[in-house]
């Protein structure tokens, strides 16, 4: 069962919807028992870095996904946001301490073009096992302001807009994706799939 | 690169989709939930469904069938109609709409847009623009309040913009369903004088009409007839589109 964690923020309803196209087990929680039982985490989000933070803290869940990610190596998978949460922190919200299993701060897009990055794009990505039967150059769906650099030997796939950044990332059980795979039609959702099969 | 879109664009009315013409005639064009299923399987770029009983009759927003229309989505989705507080947003979002598209409210209180692009994101507020042509001139169209003879479209369209909407679904009501072509002229002033995309609607009829509206300037085109009366598809426009060297989703 995965637990997409449900702090208010983010359309917890459009991940559980894919999941159950998907014929994949999921429960939209908050409880510290269910993201306790779980074999995995999914962290959605759509807002601030620093909200996020203190929404986690203020349903004392923020421990314990540390706990289970961190020490128990649970699998996770961060969508947008929800990807954003798992660096140091983010220049969005100065002062606020993400979960930090990227040892990373996230940017501002410092580009002529305009801010947010939302539409379909194409990434590369290095075949890992998120992007199993998803061909290269596939098109997902963005909505950011922020965004990893693309130096990251973590990242997974990485796309331009005004420059090249990180558009996913991987390490041991440790994911992220910057675009919306419930969003993103049938490359998406195989996605999603790659992630429940993990 | 961030690719133009094809987006079906269609109305709820009396439980059935529908697709209008002039804004008047109404065809209906299938039951919401098989329509939306259809769609999805046709990997379409984007959805926009706009609850036009919620807007014109004043009845509430009909959550139960966007909701269930939002479930066979698994792309962005634009829903609209009868929107009238934070609160109405804030719902359609949780039952999984991506976007909002604001008219009436945003005519009568241009200040909500601020509010919306405040609370929600410049991202996710769209502003519905209904235009038509009277002797020669562009003017602001409602359905409700009808020809608003003394605002400026341009202006209107700029401030829009000013307040933090984040796209205008741009319509051309004499051109609505009569396929008879995007009106060019006008997506291209408009789109000459504002930064943030443009969806061109009302008129395609076939594929290179989707061409020219983007040659015009419109970052999107959104179309029903097209889909629901001729045997083109929205893969077929994309194809064009591609042919014609504008970057798509294939």
């Amino acid at each position: 069962m995965i637990a997409i964690v449900d702090y208010g923020m983010g359309n917890a309803t459009s991940v559980k919807k894919a999941f159950d196209a998907l014929k994949i087990k999921s429960l939209i929680t908050s409880t510290k028992k269910d993201i306790q039982v779980a074999d995995k985490i999914l962290l959605p989000g759509v807002g601030s870095f620093g909200d996020a933070v203190d929404a986690l803290h203020k349903l004392n869940i923020f421990q314990i996904i540390e706990e289970e990610v961190g020490l128990k190596k649970k699998p996770i998978l961060g969508i947008c946001l929800g990807m954003q949460l798992l660096a140091d922190s983010s220049e969005e919200s100065i002062g606020k301490k993400g979960f930090g299993f990227i040892n990373t701060s996230c940017k501002k897009f410092d580009i002529t073009l305009k801010v947010p990055h939302v539409g379909w794009n194409n990434i590369t990505h290095n075949n890992s096992i998120l992007f199993k039967n998803i061909p290269n150059n596939s098109d997902f769906y963005f909505v950011h302001s922020y965004h990893f650099h693309s130096s990251l030997q973590e990242s997974s796939s990485s796309l331009e807009y005004g420059y090249t950044f990180t558009s996913s990332l991987e390490s041991k059980n440790i994911y992220g994706v910057q675009f919306h795979p419930e969003k993103s039609q049938k490359y998406g959702l195989e996605l999603l799939k790659n992630f429940g099969e993990l | 690169m961030l690719k133009h879109r094809i987006i079906p664009c269609v109305l709820l009315k009396d439980w059935q989709l529908t697709k209008s013409v002039g804004f008047e005639e109404f065809r209906t064009i299938g039951h919401p939930k098989v329509t939306a299923k259809v769609y999805n399987k046709r990997n379409v770029d984007e959805l926009i469904v706009l609850d036009i009983d919620a807007s014109s009759l004043g009845k509430d927003i009909n959550f139960k069938t966007l909701s269930d229309i939002a479930k066979e989505c698994f792309m962005p989705l634009t829903l609209g109609g009868g929107i009238n507080s934070l609160e109405d947003i804030n719902k359609l979002l949780v039952i999984g709409a991506d976007k909002i598209s604001l008219n009436t409210i945003a005519l009568k209180k241009p200040n909500f847009i601020k509010e919306a692009s405040n609370k929600f994101g410049s991202q996710c507020i769209v502003v519905s623009i209904d235009v038509v042509k009277q002797n020669k001139h562009y003017k602001v169209f409602n359905k409700n309040m009808g020809v608003l003879e003394d605002l400026d479209l341009l202006e209107w369209a700029k401030k829009c913009e000013s307040l933090g909407a984040g796209e205008i679904l741009l319509t051309s009501v004499d051109n609505d369903g009569k396929q008879c072509g995007y009106d060019s002229e006008l997506i291209s002033l408009i789109s000459q004088e504002l930064t943030i995309p443009i969806i061109a609607n009302g008129g395609a009829a076939e594929p290179m009409d989707a061409v020219k509206a983007i040659k015009s300037g419109a970052d999107a085109v959104a179309a029903a007839s097209i889909f629901h009366f001729t045997q083109y598809t929205p893969q077929a426009i994309k194809k064009a589109l591609q042919k014609e060297g504008i970057a798509v989703r294939i």
